[in-house]
């Protein structure tokens, strides 16, 4: 049996099938993955993510650690009640994690690890406290709710929480208010918009059932994993992990090597590499012949350079497949991919595969 | 528990089998269905293919999962479901109907690997 989030006996009883995600027994969906995408894309859906591990950095040094730490700088957030997404790398330069730290105030940062490396996570971050004058604070005691999809501001708003109202219409993209047991964000893994809402295990039950009723279909892991493959966001361990630099996993943008003073973990291999020249790139694959692209696949290129892909799946709002490939650096426009030992012709493009929010920029 | 057609034969594999003369058509279960979840791609074999027991025949893909679906039988490949190419749901919402994958016509003997309803039952209920 693995471990399960408050919510279990929840899923359970809205007839989730249960799969084994990251040592949680997390729902893969509540009957068909497909529909639950499509009603994210054109409604709005609830994921209960409560498997992500939230820590808080708390003390007078963590910006500075931070600034160490993560490859993207906090700095970046101007104003308290700003969220910035970010790479951990260790000092070869290649990923240990992604995640996303809000900036709550001068010494509150709170961060969102991955399920999966939350532990190797917490021992590194714990390693390099050193000198910096600050704690870190695992908050089991919380469950992160994502509420995603064009109708989700309309419907949150019919709960008639003064605080909930209050803050989705005033806070923009990447950025989030708290209360006493309530942490919004608007933020999410699905290229919809939509809230993540950080809330205390006592609350999650009621405010999950609550949003349900307000006409938010609860959705699973399945439909997450098409959802940010459509939307061209990685996932960790399958597009980059600690084999790969952020600089050829389509996360260069993520790197704030300026200002130039500013040392972190992994920035002189990152130069290192650049100065080198960057050897590989993450690109986007679309499926130009029927079937279904997966990850480790092979990608041939017209040259007789190789790629392989990193996530594939069957893209619901498409009505084909789509993947992300690793392939050499080059201006290349097709290619084949071998499914089954047969060649199958793919076009090269740059994600997103469906733009941000595509239902209101059609 | 879901209620196995009686008159289908199944394999430990999770296909199913209806025998008609010299006919067999193939299909998959509601359990293997369910497991795969929403079907999105159906590669059928060649028509006039020659097929032997536990030979692959047909892959089914899932938003998630691809399977291989293996032949319960000898024979040669007669006719296909060529509606799945668009409507490869079918196979979820029908799987021992409209959701069939191949017509064998049968050459010898039925394989002893075969399972009656009652069999492939309380295989499943095992798992």
């Amino acid at each position: 049996m693995g471990k399960r989030t408050i919510l279990y006996d929840t899923h359970v009883a809205m007839g989730a099938k249960m799969v084994d995600f990251a040592g949680f027994d997390m729902p893969l969906h509540y009957g068909s993955q497909i529909e639950e995408h499509h009603q994210v894309r054109r409604h709005a859906g609830i994921f209960d993510v409560s498997h992500m591990v939230v820590v808080d950095v708390l003390g007078a040094g963590a910006r500075d650690y931070l600034r160490y730490i993560l490859a993207n700088d906090v700095d970046k957030m101007a104003h308290r009640g700003s969220a910035l997404y970010s790479c951990m790398l260790n000092e070869q330069g290649t990923v240990i994690d992604d995640l996303i730290v809000y900036f709550i105030d001068s010494q509150h940062y709170r961060i969102v690890l991955n399920a999966g490396s939350a532990q190797k996570d917490l021992q590194w971050m714990e390693q390099h406290v050193n000198h910096y004058a600050l704690g870190l604070h695992r908050r089991d005691d919380l469950s992160i709710l994502a509420v995603q999809g064009p109708e989700t501001i309309a419907l949150l708003t019919t709960l008639n929480d003064p605080f909930i109202t209050d803050t989705i219409h005033t806070i923009a993209r990447f950025q989030c208010a708290d209360s006493d047991d309530l942490f919004i964000a608007r933020t999410g893994y699905t290229g919809e918009d939509g809230f993540e809402l950080i809330v205390s295990n006592k609350r999650v039950e009621a405010l999950w059932q609550s949003v349900c009723a307000a006409g938010f279909k609860p959705c699973g892991l399945g439909a997450r994993d098409t959802l940010r493959l459509e939307a061209g966001y990685n996932l960790y361990g399958q597009d980059m992990d600690e084999s790969t630099s952020p600089l050829c996993s389509n996360l260069a943008w993520t790197i704030a090597l300026q200002p130039a003073e500013r040392l972190f973990i992994g920035k002189s291999a990152l130069l290192a590499e650049k100065e080198l020249g960057v050897t590989q790139q993450l690109v986007g694959l679309v499926l130009a012949d029927k079937g279904i692209l997966r990850s480790h696949q092979r990608v041939l290129l017209a040259d007789g350079l190789e790629g392989i892909t990193t996530s594939g799946s069957f893209a619901p709002t498409l009505g084909q497949s789509i993947a992300f490939a690793r392939i050499p650096k080059g201006n290349y426009k097709e290619c084949e991919v071998i499914i089954r030992d047969k060649a199958h012709k793919a076009h090269i493009v740059k994600p997103p595969f469906v733009p941000f929010n595509s239902s209101k920029n059609p | 528990m879901n209620t196995l057609p009686q008159e289908l034969r199944y394999t430990t594999t999770h296909e199913w089998v209806r025998i008609e003369n010299d006919t067999a058509t193939i299909g998959i279960t509601e359990h293997a269905q369910s497991l795969l979840g929403d079907l999105v791609f159906v590669d059928l074999p060649a028509l006039k293919k020659g097929l032997a027991v536990g030979d692959d025949a047909a892959v089914v893909e899932s938003v998630k999962a691809a399977a291989d679906v293996y032949s319960p039988v000898d024979g040669e490949v007669i006719a296909v479901n060529t509606d799945l190419n668009d409507k490869p749901e079918l196979i979820n919402q029908e799987p021992y109907g409209a959701g069939w994958l191949f017509k064998v016509k049968l050459v010898g003997e039925l394989p002893l690997s075969l399972l009656s309803a009652a069999d492939y039952g309380a295989m499943l209920d095992e798992e």
